[in-house]
């Protein structure tokens, strides 16, 4: 009953405010948007520049499936507030995960994921953002490791990179005036296999730069 | 009622363009279904596209002058949003650019009052002055010439031309049989349809480059062919939908077609020094908001002062 009433709150969150807030204020010109996974098990491994990074995946998803995707978040950030962390936890449908975990390595990673190994076998559709932080503004940060611990074990699971470029100027970090920007969103192709954490790192950051040069509003800069 | 209160001459007006659609639509279909093998899905959303702007148009326009005013402050507001967008603006400015989205509801409300004064002077004097000064209070200066000059520019554009149609909603009098609908439809017909002329008298007869640097496909039989037959166009139409005589439509197609020039090779200009083919994607088709409305930026305040002068 409770996860019907989370999925109901999260369509309407999606078909009332950010639908409208993202394609209409702000407007998004879309690029690959067919390449974007309905179905999990999956990871859309996306740049992160600003709390919009999240609405504008969303706003891009049907209605009938907003509730596929799970924004993997920082569980210091998001559960401080206990207003803030209803709404994540069971409107947004966040997985939240312990930054402070991947720093310690007495502590098992399996553990660390276990939520998004739950969703992913679930198959649900999980938003990772590799970079961990939103960092400053329209500049990807140096990518984590965190991802590859994440998939390094499962086969059935495809990492799809998505760029969005220009929220840095609708909605920085630390702002709290939102100014409409165009922004752009570029659905790369899945990512190949991959031996290790810094074989990840570095296809995903050849990619982001490859995605990136398709992005319209990248030349305003 | 829906459509009740525009002027019969208008709703004809209106009957008729939905009727070039349709033929332009079932031509469509027979180019495509004579040549299975060609892939014609550009031409395709081009038309549809075509069908969405003409249906949203006419719904306001059938809902009263009030209603197209908010139509086309919403026109502007993505216009302006399109072109901040795609060109390069401070980070510091964000305080600024916000300021120049609030100038749109202003601007409109002054066509809504039809307070001409105020329209006619709040952003080529009120604005210009505004955003400077908003610029200083944050205290950036590196950049400031170029950040300043952009920002007014992309209101002119997209804000201050842009209202000049709404404006032609709110002239009183005039003529009385088309009313305010008869002179947006007149102006808008007419610049579109110097668009297809251009195109179709370049593609028929083009030799000559008018303007190779910024548009290679623009010829002077384009150009002149364009001008000759909107010329005609609107001396015939202009007794039927707007105050204006025989004649004065004759100058005001002249108008028209060179400013719907004009405007189509400035914001061609501004397009390749970005080094960007379209402003955006929001019109399947035919690109950007701001590649559809480009030659109206020219025309609609050439024309609407044209007629301001003559007979209101």
């Amino acid at each position: 009953m409770k996860q019907i009433i989370n999925r109901l709150l999260k369509i309407l969150f999606v078909a009332i405010i950010v639908k409208p807030v993202i394609l209409i204020i702000l407007g998004l010109n879309i690029k690959g948007r067919q390449k974007l996974p309905l179905k999990g098990p999956a990871i859309i491994a996306a740049n992160h520049n600003s709390h919009l990074d999240t609405m504008v995946m969303f706003s891009l998803y049907p209605l009938a499936k907003v509730h596929k995707l799970r924004p993997v978040a920082a569980a210091d950030y998001f559960l401080s507030n206990p207003l803030i962390a209803w709404f994540s936890l069971n409107v947004i449908g966040i997985i939240p995960l312990s930054r402070k975990g991947s720093t310690r390595k007495d502590l098992l990673k399996d553990n660390l994921f276990e939520g998004c190994h739950e969703a992913l076998d679930n198959g649900d559709v999980l938003l990772i953002f590799p970079e961990g932080t939103r960092g400053e503004p329209e500049k990807t940060s140096k990518l984590k490791k965190g991802l590859y611990y994440l998939c390094k074990d499962r086969t059935d699971t495809k990492i799809i990179p998505v760029m969005t470029y220009g929220l840095g100027r609708a909605l920085p970090r630390g702002e709290a005036l939102f100014v409409p920007f165009i922004c752009d969103v570029v659905v790369g192709d899945e990512l190949p296999e991959f031996a290790a954490s810094t074989e990840l790192v570095e296809l995903l950051s050849e990619r982001y730069a490859l995605l990136l040069n398709s992005c319209l509003t990248y030349k305003a800069k | 009622m829906l459509f009740s209160q525009i002027p019969e001459r208008s709703v004809y007006a209106m009957i008729a363009i939905i009727a070039v659609l349709i033929t332009a639509t079932i031509i469509q279909f027979i180019i495509s279904y004579k040549n299975p093998d060609k892939d014609y899905t550009e031409l395709r959303q081009r038309t549809l596209s075509w069908w969405w702007i003409i249906a949203l148009l006419f719904l306001f326009l059938g809902m009263g002058s009030s209603a197209t005013i908010v139509f086309f402050a919403f026109i502007s507001f993505l216009a302006l949003k399109e072109f901040l967008s795609i060109v390069s603006t401070r980070q510091a400015d964000r305080n600024v650019v916000f300021g120049a989205y609030i100038a749109i509801p202003l601007q409109y409300y002054w066509v809504a009052e039809a307070w001409y004064g105020m329209f006619i002077i709040f952003i080529p004097v009120y604005l210009f002055l505004f955003i400077p000064m908003r610029m200083v209070l944050k205290g950036e200066t590196e950049g400031f010439i170029k950040a300043a000059g952009t920002l007014h520019w992309a209101v002119m554009l997209t804000v201050f031309s842009v209202s000049h149609i709404a404006y032609l909603m709110v002239l009183p009098g005039g003529n009385l049989l088309a009313g305010g609908v008869g002179l947006v439809i007149y102006l808008l017909f007419l610049t579109q349809f110097n668009d297809v002329s251009q195109y179709t008298w370049g593609k028929l007869l083009g030799r000559h480059k008018i303007i190779p640097k910024v548009s290679p496909n623009k010829t002077w039989e384009g150009f002149l062919g364009g001008l000759l037959t909107i010329t005609m166009t609107a001396g015939l139409l202009a007794p039927y939908l707007t105050p204006l005589t025989q004649l004065q439509g004759f100058a005001a197609g002249f108008i028209i077609s060179a400013g719907g020039f004009f405007g189509d090779v400035v914001i061609s200009s501004v397009k390749r020094d970005l080094k960007i083919k379209d402003c955006g994607n929001l019109i399947p088709g035919h690109g950007g908001i701001l590649d559809r409305m480009d030659s109206l930026i020219y025309t609609a305040p050439l024309f609407f002062h044209f007629v301001y002068y003559l007979h209101f």
